[in-house]
């Protein structure tokens, strides 16, 4: 039975593209068939992280309007080939999106694969109301600063009366991944902590992924970084936030990238 | 002093939170009072306007949410069955 995620956040540049292409790697290095979609249409990126823009021939819109088949749409990955991206149309707006035509492409996507993530874009508007509008749950993207946590609490009040499950009168379930977290700074008073957080938002935890160069690295490279450096502290987290994701239950730690010397320089050596 | 100023400069996160909760607590309730007061809206006007005919312009909701209990107050104003007829 495939499960279809909306990553969301409200606020643009928390990590939602990224954290897309990370789980959903992370999802298909475990054998699980994965497919990552596009749904920031005008501004799509997606297929940059992914590494995939220049095998973009077409996109989610065409499949809504009916054009292509979605097979013709569907980029396979490279790296892992269970991993799938539905790119997003640059040339055209949010409005190109039909409400019939979201919900055909998502019902065909369910029968294919055995994750449906889709990549919201930023704003409470119609192309963030369509991207989260078919999903069995969704992932908030959050980091540990006001306005990108009061933008969650928006979206969270959207998951929870726009959504078809909502309508339904359903519980719409809710994982808060927290992106671009310094425990450091976090222990000295200068970030908000996981603890603060958590209390204002009151939705389950499902990751806490560390603020690392690892991410920026692997964007640059085109590569989520659970494939680009599966090893990192970043990585490790998406890992185990996509295990969650799952089902299991892992305990929640903060992955750090802190080595000893010798650990270090041998690391950089072998990066 | 510089002490103090040094550690009530590091300790900005406590403001953030304590910011955040007051804001949030305030956002909450004006998006469900806007959104409970749609709906009532809503559907006080469909069940007045089963029996007589009335001006959606003509219907007011107010919700005022006190600590303890909230008032809803309904303000709807219809024409009379006929111009002389003070019964409807």
């Amino acid at each position: 039975m495939a499960k279809v995620i909306v990553v969301t956040s409200g606020k643009g540049g928390v990590g939602k593209t990224t954290s897309t292409a990370a789980l959903g790697a992370a999802l298909a290095q475990t054998g699980q068939s994965v497919v990552v979609v596009d749904f920031d249409v005008g501004l799509r990126n997606l297929d940059l992280v992914m590494g995939a823009e220049r095998r973009v021939v077409y996109d989610l819109i065409n499949v809504v309007q009916g054009t292509i088949k979605l097979s013709q749409a569907l980029i396979r990955d490279k790296r892992v080939e269970t991993l799938h991206l539905l790119p997003a149309s640059q040339t055209r707006d949010k409005d190109a999106l039909t409400e019939d035509g979201v919900a055909r492409v998502i019902g065909e996507l369910r029968e294919k694969f055995d994750w449906v993530l889709c990549d919201s874009p930023a704003g409470i508007e119609r192309g963030a109301t369509l991207a989260m509008r078919h999903a069995d749950a969704a992932v908030i993207v959050t980091n540990p600063e006001v306005s990108s946590v009061r933008d969650s609490d928006r979206i969270i009040g959207l998951l929870d009366s726009k959504t078809e499950k909502a309508e339904k009168g359903e519980r719409m379930p809710k994982h808060l991944l927290i992106a671009r977290y310094d425990a450091g700074r976090a222990a000295r008073g200068e970030m908000l902590n996981i603890e603060d957080v958590l209390e204002i938002l009151s939705i389950p935890l499902i990751g806490i992924i560390p603020e690392s160069e690892d991410v920026l690295r692997a964007s640059n490279l085109g590569s989520p970084v659970t494939i680009s450096s599966a090893t990192s502290a970043a990585a490790r987290a998406y890992q185990a936030a996509a295990r969650r994701l799952s089902g299991e239950e892992i305990e929640m730690t903060i992955p750090s990238d802190r080595k000893g010397l010798l650990n270090r320089l041998f690391g950089r050596r072998a990066a | 002093m510089s002490f103090f100023s040094f550690v009530r400069r590091r300790n900005s996160a406590p403001v953030a939170r304590e910011r955040l909760q007051i804001l949030l607590e305030y956002e909450r309730r004006i998006i469900s009072q806007s959104d409970l007061v749609a709906v009532l809206r809503q559907e006080i006007l469909a069940v007045v306007s089963r029996h007589v005919s009335v001006d959606p312009d003509k219907v007011q909701v107010k919700v005022d949410r006190g600590a303890k209990v909230s008032t809803l107050e309904v303000d709807i104003e219809f024409p009379n069955a006929g111009a002389n007829t003070a019964h409807a």
